[in-house]
């Protein structure tokens, strides 16, 4: 009888042990002031900073480097003008720009646009997304400005991508577009 | 000879059966078929004058569907019954409706009543002219928004309880039903155990315990052969050492971490089901140190239409009701979206009250080791897969991999350095695959296994 309590107690000791296994907490660190940075992380949380957390918008009225106007504004007037706007990118390097343009393309616009710029991406095919427009639409008149416009401030139900393709890469972008536009 | 008695006993039966069934499924079929009759009946009386609603769905979807829909309000207003509305509110008719559709802003311009309220209603932003679309495709669109989904024929009821009961007892219940089963033979040969020694006591047979107690008892003839106690010694130390090892190497390591996060976020619906590329939320990884959070303008790119979860088509399975993922789960948690990012759904715009969403962040290298993504994603041109392990398949990210120092560096013995395209490496390339004498260099030989290339 002793030595069933005896294995009882192991047994529950084991379980107490392997119960503090948890995968919702990170595990220990032998010197945590070695994992841990000592200046601050990006997405840290810091309290004194606005809204408490280290990511921040540039401050106003200030510019990053390298940061260029764009001359159009968000308005159907400012993409009517902007649709003249003819690509910067060096005609010379198109094939290299199409190529990087078709990358980003894949990643970017595929998912709804279709891959090859029918408006037959996987999630207009799933019904997810509707109402994506095919670029040889007559009506919508594409063009390389007009590309980059929409892709610059977003177009009604469509969001603007600056946030995630900086300006020359948006660029590479539109030139891959009309590229579609002709094989369509 | 034997007699065979029912030689085709089996096979009459089967024929029967099928009889049976063949007298059983016509009528139902028939049934059936009556009820497509009908169905296409209400169909064509739901249609207004003259337009084909299937048309018109896929016209509506190629279209419209982008800034409208049937029975919300998007960029546009809703359009179900829009000619109806139209109508009998402001007594515009299907001419006006052709004018609008083909030419809104010559219209807004030229001054009509209606189309300049709807353009100022909705924040001036102007439709988009579909001088491409004919009278005959506007009929159709119409007859689309005007279409009533007639209702389900009934099912026949013996379908109904037979698929409920489908897959009943799970594997839980059965492991759990099992052990209780153990639990009572154990106690039951315990009882018995005793009940017989008892009845032994009682009868006056031979007690073992005295027998025992005369004979050197098991622990004290192990202490008196030093050889066992040795041996016993040697492998009990390297056992505990083995796994003190084993304990002392996992600390640090966060292999299976998968907190709570404070919206539920699905990679296997995002990158599984809806395709869709790491990169595209992960923007950053091709660029930068980090793969970033995205920020929640990147979520609105699709949630801005998507406002609900509606399933992948199948309903959901028995595992994710068990767990709570059901489709108004999901919904709930675009919910918590837009009240993050401050979008008003029924005004269909942004409030500019926002609230930062707490994320957990899962895979952190100490910070003694520097990681840089871009280099592995863009340069190396390795998967996000390779690293982070089946993230499509995952509803709760979790770390798939060790991401210790000798995963690393297994990984850069074995890969190659991908130097097509690459003009950068051309020259030391040529060089070291020279003095190594190989065709193609692994990343180690380029000096990827230096102290510095990682701890500085």
């Amino acid at each position: 009888m002793n030595s069933f309590i005896k294995i009882g107690i192991v047994l529950s000791m084991v379980l107490l042990v392997a119960s503090c296994a948890n995968d919702k907490s990170p595990n220990y660190q032998y010197m945590p002031n070695m994992y841990e940075s000592v200046g601050y992380e990006t997405y840290q949380q810091v309290d004194f900073l606005p809204g408490g957390k280290e990511g921040q918008l540039p401050v106003e009225n200030t510019i990053p480097r390298g940061w260029m106007p764009y001359n159009f504004a968000n308005t159907p007037a400012g993409k009517e003008l902007a649709r003249l706007e003819a690509s910067p990118l060096d005609s010379l390097q198109s094939e290299a720009n199409l190529a990087t343009g078709k990358e980003l393309y894949d990643i970017y616009c595929g998912i709804c646009h279709g891959n090859k710029g029918n408006g037959q991406g996987w999630l207009v095919k799933q019904e997810k997304i509707l109402g994506v427009p095919s670029y040889d639409d007559a009506a919508r008149n594409v063009t390389v400005g007009s590309t980059y416009h929409t892709m610059y401030y977003g177009l009604n139900s469509m969001g603007s991508y600056a946030s995630q393709m900086n300006r020359e890469e948006l660029w590479q972008v539109a030139e891959y577009v009309m590229k579609l536009k002709e094989d369509l | 000879m034997k007699k065979v008695k029912y030689r085709t006993q089996i096979s009459k039966i089967l024929g029967i059966s099928i009889v049976g069934l063949l007298l059983l499924s016509t009528p139902l079929t028939a049934q059936e078929e009556t009820a497509e009759v009908a169905t296409t009946e209400v169909a064509t009386e739901g249609a207004s004058a003259g337009g084909d609603h299937v048309k018109g769905k896929s016209l509506f979807n190629q279209n419209c569907a982008a800034c409208h829909a049937l029975n919300r309000k998007m960029t546009g207003p809703a359009l179900a019954n829009v000619e109806t509305r139209l109508s009998e509110d402001e007594g515009l008719d299907r001419d006006w409706l052709y004018r609008w559709i083909k030419n809104s802003p010559g219209m807004i311009k030229s001054g009509d009543a209606y189309a300049v309220k709807i353009y100022n209603e909705y924040n001036q932003q102007a439709m988009t002219a579909f001088p491409t679309l004919t009278n005959a495709d506007i009929d159709d669109i119409l007859a689309y928004t005007a279409y009533v989904e007639p209702p389900p024929p009934p099912q026949p009821p013996g379908d109904v309880a037979t698929s409920a009961s489908g897959s009943g007892i799970s594997n839980e219940l059965i492991l759990g039903a099992l052990v209780l089963v153990f639990g009572l033979l154990a106690m039951m040969l315990f009882l018995v155990n005793k009940t017989l020694r008892r009845i032994a006591e009682a009868n006056g047979v031979a007690v073992e315990k005295e027998k025992a107690e005369k004979r050197t008892p098991l622990w004290k003839a192990f202490a008196q052969n030093q050889f066992l106690v040795l041996v016993s010694v040697i492998f009990l130390l390297l056992g505990s050492a083995y796994f003190a090892y084993g304990w002392m190497m996992q600390v640090g390591v966060d292999q299976g971490y998968a907190p709570v996060q404070p919206i539920h976020y699905s990679h296997r619906i995002h990158a599984g089901v809806n395709k869709i590329e790491c990169k595209y939320c992960h923007s950053s990884a091709r660029v930068s140190k980090h793969s970033g959070i995205p920020s929640l303008n990147v979520c609105m790119n699709c949630h801005k239409t998507i406002y609900e979860y509606t399933g992948n088509g199948e309903a959901p399975t028995q595992e994710d009701l068990a767990n709570g993922y059901t489709n108004e789960f999901y919904t709930g948690e675009i919910k918590k979206l837009y009240d993050a990012v401050g979008w008003d759904e029924t005004t269909q715009s942004y409030t500019g009250e926002t609230k930062a969403v707490e994320w957990v962040r899962i895979h952190n290298l100490p910070d003694f080791a520097y990681f840089n993504h871009s280099q592995h994603v863009s340069v190396a041109g390795v998967e996000c897969q390779t690293c982070h392990g089946p993230v499509e398949e995952m509803e709760i990210m979790y770390q798939y991999l060790p991401l210790t120092m000798g995963w690393c560096i297994n990984c850069h013995r074995e890969t190659n350095v991908q130097v097509e395209g690459n003009e950068y490496y051309a020259k030391i390339h040529e060089e070291l695959s020279k003095k190594y004498g190989v065709d193609q260099l692994t990343a180690a030989q380029m000096g990827g296994l230096e102290c510095g290339k990682c701890h500085y």
